[in-house]
């Protein structure tokens, strides 16, 4: 595949492999931000190929896993109704709320869809006029600017049964309360490449300069992988902090400056729940007052869902890289991808379900 | 961020839902296993043998019959390369090969639903004939029901086979041994993106057609080239959930090198745009094979001077015993765990 495989070329990741091996002399914590950079690192089996001295911990960057449970007891108690047809990206639907998920909820009659974009969702609403559309509006900055697009093309051809469950999550508030925690061990960060293609990353500027951490842009595919590893490694060998870019072809300072402004039209910051971590300041996006018909929580009274989570789990010290999946003692055994304990597992981008997915015991093997 | 508590993170646990049937039962993976050791067995499969192979084989009289039955369900019902008529044929013959039978006889039950056109149903049956006919196989019986409008989705379609297995053939999920080159008959997951293509709510256009294909004739070229031990046909699942079952129903550890794989590019393309691994999506007229080490070169040789083997491939081999795994050398030469689907399989968020 043009444009892939070029990424994915054995005898460039096996040059990137030594050129880290000789450059690292100590022990050092990375973490990748995204749940799509963990799978891939997983996936290719890199992870067990980089230096031993190097430890990957995996960040928070799964927006499933962060989405709080009382936004999916929302979507629950929004989908089961009768009137309502409940539009999804696809993984959220194995996520279960307090009792039960999406996929039982339509299996007992609910109409769950699943689409592709949210786009699609405005379509089925002007499609459908006697039912009210539903789009369950989560994720980072990545899926924030298409949700925001439905929302205004909903606006502007006046679909009215439409409306969006909103529940996005930003990242740069995320690393900041990582690195503010006295438990802390990362050392370097891999930005998300996916969110900085659209946001750019200027705004990681001030917690390098705050944190003096190492920030790389990093992409998707083993080459691009390693070439963050290997600026972040170069960067803690040397003593210094910098923020760079090693996924140019998709990242520029400024980001998508059309995607930006929608999302901005369309949303604002708010205080917004992590599952498994708690309210961050400012941490979310939530639709701005004039949007506010559009906001499915008003439009079916469901905002005073509130739920309590149990912490029978592991999953917030996992989110934070204190620990792996495998040290977790529910890990592979009551918690396993058909039986989730936590939403970790649950994702496909989630690090429990990579680590079960693609692990297991290959390194005892 | 001083109020952050970070050791106080947290995770819900939630109440896995049990008592309702949802679409991933359905799936092939591990909740349709669940399904199938849950409730199925300890119930109806009391006096059965439970090899679990695609096939089922009893003895009369000392001759060895397999025996299979298979519901068909798909939409749209005409697809890229196929349609419901004929995978509902192919499906059952294939079935019976993945024993080394050669297919007898199959009965067909339709569920239809009210108001489905003859014109549609006629271009259906005429499509299982021309399968059949290729398969060599003929329809003994049938069996006709209609439900009321919304009570199906226009044609359901239920086949059962019986084929007759010859002296000296013995195959099934659980004679795989260590040192044995395991084979696919040719490029993976086909039929799963040509179908999901189909669909009009993907807005997705490719020429892929599926490989839904009758692969009795092929099996049999296998067998007289040299031992076959294990056969079968990824469908629902996909390789991945195949290669596991084997592992596990043989006790083996098998190798696969990702580079060795056919796949191709559109299907590659679609699996990249989409979130799907082809190792779980779909193939309806391919199998994966586990041969003797010295009979490999000659079987896959055969393979390849049939209709629907010309691509096959040798992907790997069984490593070890006693720790039922499958590994996979991937393209940049890491390692890791293929494991079986879990549910459904889900388009990812981003």
């Amino acid at each position: 595949m043009k444009y892939i495989d070029e990424y994915r070329d054995p005898a460039k990741v096996k040059t990137l492999l030594a050129e880290i091996g000789k450059v690292t002399t100590r022990p050092w914590v990375v973490m990748e931000i995204c749940g799509g950079q963990t799978h891939a690192f997983l996936h290719h089996g890199l992870d067990q190929m980089l230096p031993g001295g190097i430890e990957l911990v995996h960040g928070p960057g799964c927006p499933v896993c962060v989405t709080p449970l009382e936004q999916i007891d929302k979507a629950l108690a929004i989908a089961s109704r009768p009137d309502v047809i409940f539009t999804s990206y696809g993984d959220m639907l194995r996520v279960p709320g307090s009792t039960v998920d999406l996929f039982t909820v339509r299996a007992k009659g609910g109409d769950v869809r699943v689409v592709y974009s949210p786009l699609e969702a405005v379509k089925i609403a002007e499609a459908n006029p006697e039912k009210q559309v539903v789009f369950f509006a989560i994720g980072f900055e990545t899926t924030a600017p298409p949700n925001a697009m439905a929302v205004l093309q909903a606006s502007r051809r006046g679909i009215n049964n439409f409306s969006v469950l909103v529940s996005h999550v930003c990242v740069p508030p995320a690393m900041e309360a990582i690195l503010s925690s006295k438990m802390n061990r990362v050392q370097a960060f891999l930005a998300a490449g996916h969110v900085c293609a659209v946001m750019g990353y200027h705004e990681y500027a001030p917690l390098v300069e705050k944190y003096k951490i190492p920030i790389v842009v990093t992409g998707f595919e083993p080459v691009d992988l390693l070439r963050g590893v290997l600026s972040a490694v170069r960067q803690l060998e040397a003593g210094v902090a910098k923020m760079e870019n090693a996924y140019e072809r998709a990242v520029t300072f400024e980001g998508n400056q059309p995607a930006q402004k929608v999302m901005n039209t369309v949303f604002q910051s708010v205080d917004r729940k992590w599952r498994g971590i708690g309210t961050i300041p400012q941490s979310g996006l939530g639709l701005r007052p004039e949007f506010g018909q559009f906001d499915a929580e008003k439009r079916f009274a469901v905002g005073e869902i509130v739920t309590q989570e149990s912490p029978l789990c592991i999953a917030g010290e996992i989110l934070q890289g204190m620990k792996k999946p495998p040290q977790c003692v529910a890990y592979g055994k009551q918690c396993t991808p058909q039986n989730p304990l936590g939403a970790p597992m649950v994702s496909a981008e989630g690090a429990c379900a990579a680590y079960y997915k693609y692990h297991r015991d290959v390194a005892n093997g | 961020m001083d109020e952050i508590d970070f050791e106080g993170w947290t995770c819900p646990v939630p109440i896995r839902p049990t008592d309702t049937v949802i679409l991933g039962h359905g799936s092939g993976g591990t909740l349709s296993r669940d399904l199938l050791n849950r409730l199925f067995l300890p119930e109806l499969g009391k006096a059965a043998p439970r090899a679990l192979d695609d096939s089922a084989v009893v003895t009369m009289d000392g001759q060895r019959y397999a025996v299979t039955t298979d519901s068909h369900v798909v939409s749209p019902l005409f697809f890229p390369g196929g349609d419901i008529g004929r995978l509902a044929i192919c499906g059952t013959v294939n079935d019976l090969a993945m024993v080394g039978a050669i297919p007898i006889a199959l009965t067909c039950g339709f569920v239809l639903e009210e108001g489905l056109s003859f014109e549609l149903l006629q271009r259906v049956v005429r499509s299982m004939e021309e399968a059949a006919r290729e398969a060599g196989v003929f329809i003994a019986a049938g069996d006709t029901k209609v439900v009321q409008r919304g009570g199906a989705d226009q044609i359901f379609i239920n086949t059962s086979g019986i084929g007759k297995i010859a002296e000296g053939i013995n195959i099934s999920g659980a004679n795989a041994k260590e040192g044995d080159v395991v084979i696919v008959s040719g490029t993976i997951g086909d039929h799963g993106i040509a179908v999901m293509s189909a669909r009009e709510d993907l807005g997705f256009e490719t020429r892929l057609e599926s490989d839904v294909a009758p692969l009795n004739h092929l099996v049999a070229e296998m067998i007289s080239a040299g031992e076959v031990r294990v056969l079968r046909d990824p469908t629902r699942g996909g390789l991945a959930t195949s290669l596991v079952e084997i592992s596990e129903q043989s006790n083996v550890t098998i190798e696969i090198m990702e580079p060795s794989l056919p796949v191709k590019p559109t299907v590659s393309a679609a699996c990249e745009m989409l979130g799907f691994d082809p190792f779980y999506v779909a193939n309806e007229g391919k199998l994966v094979a586990f041969i003797k080490e010295n009979d490999a070169d000659k079987v896959l040789e055969a393979m390849k001077k049939t209709k629907y083997g010309g691509d096959a491939a040798m992907i790997g081999r069984v490593i070890g015993t006693g720790r039922p795994q499958v590994r996979l050398k991937t393209a940049i030469g890491g390692t890791r765990l293929l494991d079986m689907l879990p549910g459904e399989m889900l388009p990812r968020i981003c």
